[in-house]
């Protein structure tokens, strides 16, 4: 029970983080109609900021806030200097550019940071552990991961669901004469928006980078989870890419952590051994195969988007 | 098709001359790098033209496709591993189970369209890479040393490193001519017209679908020999071959070279490998100019270098 | 109707809360032309759609030599024998015309999985594709790459697509859209050719042409058919007039 509590906490606090990975891909995909593949790359550039202005400045908020800003600017530098000749052009394009700018950034670390990586450490009262249930203790970092991914979600929901500036970003996802119609500035809204989405990635690898380490490439694993997670909740959807986020992060997490106690129901120990790691890596896959097969639009397709 | 006396036909043409007097070049020069470089050229460049079966005549752009590199490899690694060296036990199972799982992914995701299928392929190729880390007994994540290469009992002796690159080159010419024949047959003819207007396809009578699937499985399973080619070449095997990074050279390869043409794949192989030699001797960080040079290439060289030979701009 | 090649009963067809099909039944006899009139929006796309099976009805069936084929999908339509033209242009634009018309006749000579000989030196593949061709007064356009055809000419190779499937249903979706008057004067002489030796179901918005070549007609507005019959009778069909020919001075003109 305790290990289960956990477990879930875990796979919760990692759904979250591919959340905010996957809704500036989302978005960007659902507005601009832009695969980018380069956006691990901006989750590893928020890392590698994060480490070193906190190291910096000496103070682990503020150089997380700079490092956020940085991001932000970093995005937009990248929409106006590439992003935007692509638009309307052919999404083989779009993974082609793309995955030039994932080679352009890791060498720039690279060049810049070095080729070992580098560690964002945690001040004390962050580096502790909660008791979130009578004799259950939590990791106070992750705790804290979750409740700021959730006031991010949460205003997210609401910027694009009450704002006007939400309702062009929603207009946009289903009609794009329409903003342009109420003579809205589109290249501005465009900037801003992959920006934002920058941003929200920087804050998933920054997050990341003080349970791990800030790595070059480290965005490119974990790009391939948020694009499983817009499979499922459907591209465009920013709440079905919440929905499947959370469903891959509990699913991975958890999976990993009990499988191989259930497959030992069912095979000889030995067996279960090596089938359980297999299997769990695969979990998440085989789970969007079948999403796939019942509905290969995705858990929530934005109209319009197809 | 009569052979013209163009630009990219001489240029083809010395291509393939310069291929086959590497050994003769390496045997003087006395170089044996040259001839690892370009055998692992030639071996790429199958999986290139397997990738242009799908991704240039199809338009089915599979983000996945360096899997099969690794399913091949890890065939012969494993099958090697556990001792069964014969060429003829190997390479047989190593292309059906390639033909297989292509069949499985490919009938999950040819339901679907566009960057649905470029993400889904994406997915399940990574999928297949993290079946790889996880093989626990044959290396999971360091991958998997290969002692001794396929062996077809003195019909012919892959250690011999001369034999082996003409061996692969021999394979890479027949997979050519074999695109050739196939893209040219009323298969390929439903192929391109699948890629060029689905809707129109069904309306006049084509269930597209079987032909695209059909032709997912033999790019998928011609890239399976690539890779027991690859595993056979470096003796080794790992999962990194399969990293999604690899499935994008590979889409790089085809679309340098120029997509939908016969050679393009080749030429594009050869431009890559080359470029990354140039480039990695004039500075270490030579992707920070390599990164750059393909988004200039999307923006002004669509075509490919074929595409330049030729004179001719595609859409 | 016992002769009826083709019977729409009761079909149906919502898109959110517009209904392009309501309640819609429809024959065409074996050999007649039956020509679909009715205002842009009224849903005689979507019911050709729906025919042919790229639409999925909400309700309703359809039969086709008195088989149920509602749930037949498309390219079995077309191998029993339905071929229809699209109004927006549906080519393979950047293969040549006498590929596009073979293409078509490929489809309905066996499979295709034959992976080695050329298809383009397949007698049995481009004679019937040329003859297509000639049919529609193209014969000489074979080598010429769609792309670089005038708007004309595409229109005709739409029609030459459709006869090389050797259909006995042609449905064609206003075939003279944005033709000048000379091609239109053309074509409504091909079709009173095709008239004789296929059942033609016809949407068109020239009335002139209409009134010439159909057989009998159907008026659909807002999704419904609001009459059918020979074109005398709908001349004068107050309902008709009131709905939608008030609108046509052309034709009150003529009339
Ligand atoms: N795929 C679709 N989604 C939503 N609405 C559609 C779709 N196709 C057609 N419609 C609507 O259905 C109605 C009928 O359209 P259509 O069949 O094209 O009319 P027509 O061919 O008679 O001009 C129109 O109001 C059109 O906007
Ligand atoms: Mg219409």
């Amino acid at each position: 029970m305790l290990l289960f509590v956990e477990q879930f906490l875990n796979g919760l606090q990692f759904g979250l983080l591919l959340f905010l990975l996957a809704a500036g891909l989302t978005l960007v995909f659902g507005i601009m109609d832009l695969v980018n593949l380069a956006h691990g790359s901006l989750y590893m550039v928020g890392a590698y900021f994060a480490a070193t202005f906190t190291a910096w400045t000496g103070h682990f908020v503020g150089g997380v806030l700079l490092a956020l800003v940085a991001t932000l600017l970093v995005g937009m530098a990248v929409e106006v200097i590439a992003m935007r000749r692509l638009y309307g052009r052919d999404h083989l394009d779009h993974v082609l550019a793309t995955f030039g700018l994932i080679l352009f950034f890791n060498e720039l670390v690279r060049l810049i940071w070095g080729p070992a990586g580098m560690n964002l450490t945690l001040p004390p009262w962050l580096n502790t552990a909660v008791e979130i249930l009578p004799g259950v203790y939590y990791s106070m970092y992750r705790l804290s991961i979750i409740v700021v991914a959730l006031a991010v979600a949460t205003g997210l929901y609401l910027i694009v669901m009450r704002t006007r500036i939400g309702m062009l970003i929603r207009a946009g996802a289903s009609n794009r004469e329409m903003i342009s119609a109420l003579g809205i500035n589109i290249k501005l809204l465009y900037t801003f928006v992959f920006g934002v989405g920058a941003a929200l990635a920087g804050l998933a690898g920054l997050m990341q980078a003080a349970i791990l380490t800030a790595q070059i490439g480290m965005g490119e694993n974990i790009l391939i989870l948020a694009f499983v997670v817009i499979i499922i909740g459907g591209i465009g959807s920013i709440r079905g890419a919440f929905i499947a986020a959370i469903f891959v992060g509990l699913i991975d997490t958890v999976g990993r952590a009990f499988l191989p106690d259930i497959l030992k129901l069912a095979l000889s120990p030995a067996a279960a051994a090596t089938a359980a790691p297999a299997l769990s890596s695969m979990l998440i896959y085989l789970v969007m195969a079948i999403i796939l097969v019942v509905r290969p639009a995705g858990l929530f397709p934005a109209p319009g988007s197809r | 098709m009569m052979p013209a006396l163009s630009l990219r036909n001489i240029v083809v043409a010395l291509l393939l001359l310069m291929l086959l007097l590497v050994p003769v070049y390496a045997l003087v020069v006395g170089n044996n790098f040259v001839l690892s470089l370009f055998t692992r050229i030639v071996i790429l460049a199958i999986a290139a033209t397997s990738l242009n079966l799908i991704m240039g005549y199809g338009g089915m752009v599979s983000f996945g496709h360096a899997a099969y590199l690794g399913i091949g490899g890890y065939m012969v690694g494993i099958l090697a591993y556990e001792g069964i060296l014969s060429g003829f036990v190997q390479w047989p199972l190593a292309l059906l189970v390639s033909a297989l799982i292509a069949f499985v992914i490919g009938l999950l995701s040819l339901r679907t369209r566009g960057v649905y299928f470029i993400m889904i392929t994406l997915a399940f190729g990574q999928m297949i890479y993290y079946v790889g880390v996880s093989l626990n007994r044959y290396g999971a994540d360091d991958g998997l040393t290969i002692y001794r290469r396929s062996n077809f009992a003195g019909l012919l002796n892959l250690s011999n490193k001369t034999v082996f690159y003409y061996f692969c080159l021999l394979l890479l010419l027949a997979t050519i001519y074999l695109t050739w024949r196939l893209v040219n047959s009323r298969f390929g003819m439903a192929i391109r017209g699948a890629r060029s207007n689905d809707r129109r396809m069904h309306a006049i009578g084509f269930p597209t679908f079987r032909y695209r699937l059909t032709c997912f499985v033999i790019a998928g399973t011609i890239c399976g020999l690539a890779g027991v080619l690859l595993a056979n070449h470096t003796d080794f095997i790992s999962p990194a071959v399969m990293h999604w990074t690899r499935s994008g050279d590979l889409i790089v390869m085809v679309v340098l070279g120029g997509m939908g043409s016969l050679f393009g794949p080749l030429i594009g192989t050869v431009a890559f490998l080359a470029l990354e030699e140039v480039l990695s001797g004039i500075t270490e960080y030579w992707q920070i100019i390599f990164g750059p040079m393909l988004l200039a290439i999307v923006l002004f060289a669509r075509g490919g270098i074929d595409g330049l030979l030729a004179g001719i701009r595609r859409g | 109707m016992a002769d009826a090649l083709l019977r729409v009963a009761e079909l149906t067809k919502r898109f959110g809360g517009v209904i392009a099909s309501e309640g819609v039944a429809l024959d065409v006899a074996d050999g007649e032309l039956h020509a679909i009139i009715g205002p842009n929006g009224a849903g005689k796309t979507t019911l050709i759609g729906q025919l042919t099976g790229e639409i999925a009805p909400d309700s309703g069936r359809i039969y086709f030599a008195g088989q149920d084929i509602t749930a037949l999908p498309t390219h079995q339509r077309s191998a029993i024998g339905m071929a229809r033209s699209f109004q927006i242009t549906s080519l393979f634009l950047d293969m040549t015309v006498l590929d596009n018309v073979a293409l078509a006749v490929q489809a309905h000579a066996g499979h295709s999985f034959r992976f080695w000989t050329p298809a383009r030196s397949e007698r049995a593949l481009r004679a019937p594709a040329q003859a297509a061709l000639a049919r529609v007064g193209a014969a000489d356009r074979g080598n010429v790459v769609v792309a670089d055809l005038s708007h004309g000419e595409h229109r005709q190779i739409e029609i030459a697509m459709a006869l090389a499937t050797r259909p006995r249903l042609l449905l064609l979706d206003e075939p003279m859209a944005g033709m000048g008057p000379e091609e239109s004067a053309r074509l409504v002489n091909l079709l009173r050719e095709l008239k004789k030796e296929y059942t033609i179901l016809l949407i068109e918005h020239d009335m002139e042409a209409v009134f010439a070549l159909a057989d009998r007609i159907s008026v659909l507005v807002y999704g419904r058919v609001i009459a059918t019959g020979t074109p005398a009778a709908i001349r004068v069909n107050p309902e008709v007039i009131q709905a939608y020919l008030g609108e046509q001075q052309a034709v009150t003109g003529h009339g």
